[in-house]
């Protein structure tokens, strides 16, 4: 796979782009208030699509793309389900309280809701979990680098060993996103978010285009794949009828409500976006104009894999589930390639004796097949863009939190603006010295759950119940936590050996996929926090409702009718999103 | 003077744009069309982007 000198002079522009804008941002950089909230001068529109940005790491483009050629057009579960409705519920609701509270960081408000302890915990597991989500990502793209072999060439050209290829990927992506925030700040990583945005979509409608033209459009996948792919809602009432292997209950508990509130609403890498507005108006349009765009995201980021699986050849289409796998016909060799046991280095097989395909590469292989030399490094670019949207997000929240909710509550505690604004930059090259550790070690953690989500049900009752407390709100979280391991350690996904997929304590539960179990983790967990920190909260002190004021909703003047035209109010921006959603819900039934 | 993300990106996709469409009208026809299935995508896609490019930067001065 060679890149024509086109392709290396599209990467390299926007190399220069990202770091131009790092170095234009920094100018602007002089207060901690600049460097960690980006001054709190973001348009809405600009935010919005730093909101969706943000989120955009190795996980979206690579694994929704994966999952399509896995689980068909269901994945679309992650937007419609997993995504818009709590997105529209961050910005109608809870976005009065983030913003209004004038917290720096999630974790801030909540010792200003509850108290230091909480906020304590919330913090460090924060930091831990972006530190290893950056590492991911990373790992993530530097594999994808070396599978491609696009830097073959160039390496044996330099007389370089070709393993130095995945450390030469995170090393170049890790020194230009750390280039970039440390000069910039958050204003940086937003402003080029933006940017990383519009070329992702750049790089993407048109292999979708394309790879649509090729299988005959959406009729032409519907009669390749057959109904168990092309339809989000059909056989969901029981986990044995549909791809996902969930039911509808798990699913709109476990992913609907749960594991998506959990991250759209209480993450902070992605309400910080929205914190870093210019107004209380912008700043709960942020997700709003972030879910109108985000629920056509399936078709750019899913569509690709279920393209690239409708295009692989037909004697692997196994699934006895559906009856149309005779009717497979593209005569070239398929885009999905095997997966490859390294160890043996042949193909691995599944429990059924047939190859397991590696889907990772449906929507990077889709992508090297069509796009000629010109075409190919922007969908390169886009690849990488998306990568570097991913790490910043994580980077630039884990040095907020670092900085105000660690270094500034446990190590400094009355030090000079400029001081925390140094210990942000340091914090900036600490946390991706951090990631890059967990990028070699991620292998073995591929698939750490977010045991992050739980914390909902604190954020949840911080904003909406006055009565409670810090030593609810703390006692739920530890609570929460545990009741997450330990159902993890007494259940395994069907086909899978005690250990780290669970099952570590004793297996008393298998769930038909493992999806199933993580969905039914996040619904115990979350379970556990809410009903403790209501029990521990009863129990204990009511809270001053002097001290409540713009924390809580009943305590709180309500955000008055905006001035202004009532179509671009929250409430009826979030009323569209969520028909729009609706109706995509019913056209792919 | 207030930074306006519109510019750097209305610049990076005329450039980008430009690239593309005159390796769509300069390289080998044949080639490029077998790969993408029969489309010149370079040339087709590299006029989107350029018009892109074009409406970034026009809302850039509009709003100065």
């Amino acid at each position: 796979m060679g890149l024509g000198t086109i392709d290396w002079a599209i990467l390299a522009l926007y190399l220069l782009f990202v770091l131009a804008i790092g170095w234009v941002s920094a100018r602007r950089t002089k207060s901690g208030e600049d460097f960690f909230l980006a001054g709190r001068s973001i348009p809405a529109w600009v935010a919005g699509l730093a909101f969706i940005s943000a989120n955009l790491g190795a996980q979206e483009v690579i694994g929704m793309g994966a999952s399509g050629a896995k689980y068909g057009i269901a994945t679309a579960h992650f937007y419609w389900i997993g995504a818009i409705p709590a997105m529209v519920f961050v910005g109608v609701f809870m976005m009065p309280f983030y913003y209004g509270s004038k917290a720096r960081s999630a974790p801030e408000y909540l010792r200003m809701r509850f108290d230091e302890k909480t906020r304590g915990f919330n913090a460090f597991t924060f930091a831990v979990m972006t530190v290893f989500s950056s590492g991911i990502s990373m790992y993530a793209m530097a594999r994808l680098i070396q599978t491609l072999h696009v830097f073959d060439q160039p390496f044996q050209h330099l007389g370089l060993p070709q393993s130095w290829i995945f450390h030469f990927a995170i090393g170049v992506s890790a020194l230009v996103v750390l280039v970039y925030i440390y000069m910039g700040g958050l204003r940086g990583a937003i402003y080029n978010e933006v940017l990383q945005f519009f070329l992702i979509v750049a790089g993407f409608a048109p292999l979708v285009w394309l790879g649509l033209r090729q299988v005959g459009g959406w009729e032409g996948l519907k009669t390749t794949l057959g109904p168990s792919y092309t339809h989000v809602w059909a056989g969901m009432a029981h986990p044995a009828t549909n791809r996902l292997g969930v039911d509808a209950f798990g699913l709109v508990m476990g992913l609907g409500f749960v594991l998506s509130f959990g991250y759209w609403c209480t993450d902070f890498l992605i309400v910080q976006r929205a914190m870093a507005a210019d107004s209380m108006l912008s700043a709960r349009r942020t997700p709003l104009i972030a879910a109108a765009i985000k629920m056509f995201f399936p078709f750019l980021v899913i569509l690709p894999g279920l393209i690239a699986f409708a295009l692989t050849s037909a004697p692997m289409k196994s699934p006895p589930s559906h009856g149309v796998a005779a009717a497979h016909a593209p005569a070239e060799q398929g885009v999905i390639p095997f997966k490859i046991d390294s160890a043996s280095g042949q193909p691995a097989l599944d429990s059924r004796g047939q190859p397991v395909l590696d889907y990772d590469l449906a929507t990077p292989n889709l992508l090297l097949r069509y796009f000629p030399t010109g075409m190919l490094g922007l969908g390169l670019t886009a690849l990488l863009a998306s990568f570097m949207s991913g790490m910043a997000g994580n980077v630039t929240a884990f040095n907020t939190v670092w900085t105000y909710d660690i270094y500034q509550a446990y190590i400094r505690r009355e030090a000079s603006d400029a001081h925390y604004l140094q210990v942000g930059r340091l914090a900036t090259a600490g946390g991706i010295a951090l990631s890059i550790a967990a990028a070699y070690l991620a292998s073995r953690f591929n698939n750490i759950m977010d045991l992050i989500q739980l914390v909902f049900a604190t954020f949840l009752l911080g904003m909406f119940w006055k009565r409670a407390t810090g030593h609810g709100a703390f006692t739920g979280l530890v609570c929460g936590t545990l009741a997450a391991a330990l159902h993890h350690g007494l259940t395994l996904p069907d086909g899978s050996l005690a250990g780290v997929k669970g099952g570590w304590i004793a297996v008393s539960h298998v769930y038909p996929s493992e999806m199933a179990q993580n969905f039914w983790t996040a619904i115990w967990s979350w379970s556990a926090c809410f009903v403790v920190t209501i029990a521990v909260s009863l129990a204990t002190r009511a809270p001053d409702p002097a001290r409540l004021t713009g924390l809580v909703y009943s305590l709180t003047p309500k955000v008055g009718a905006e001035a202004g035209r009532w179509w671009f109010s929250p409430l009826f921006l979030g009323a569209v999103v969520l028909t729009g959603t609706l109706m995509l819900n019913i056209i792919f039934r | 003077m207030r930074f306006d993300i519109r510019l750097p990106i209305g610049l990076l996709f005329l450039i980008i744009g430009l690239l593309l469409t005159g390796l769509g009208l300069t390289g080998d026809p044949a080639r490029l069309r077998t790969q993408a299935l029969g489309v010149n995508i370079d040339l087709v896609w590299g006029v989107v982007l350029t018009l892109f490019g074009l409406v970034m930067l026009a809302l850039t001065r509009a709003t100065d």
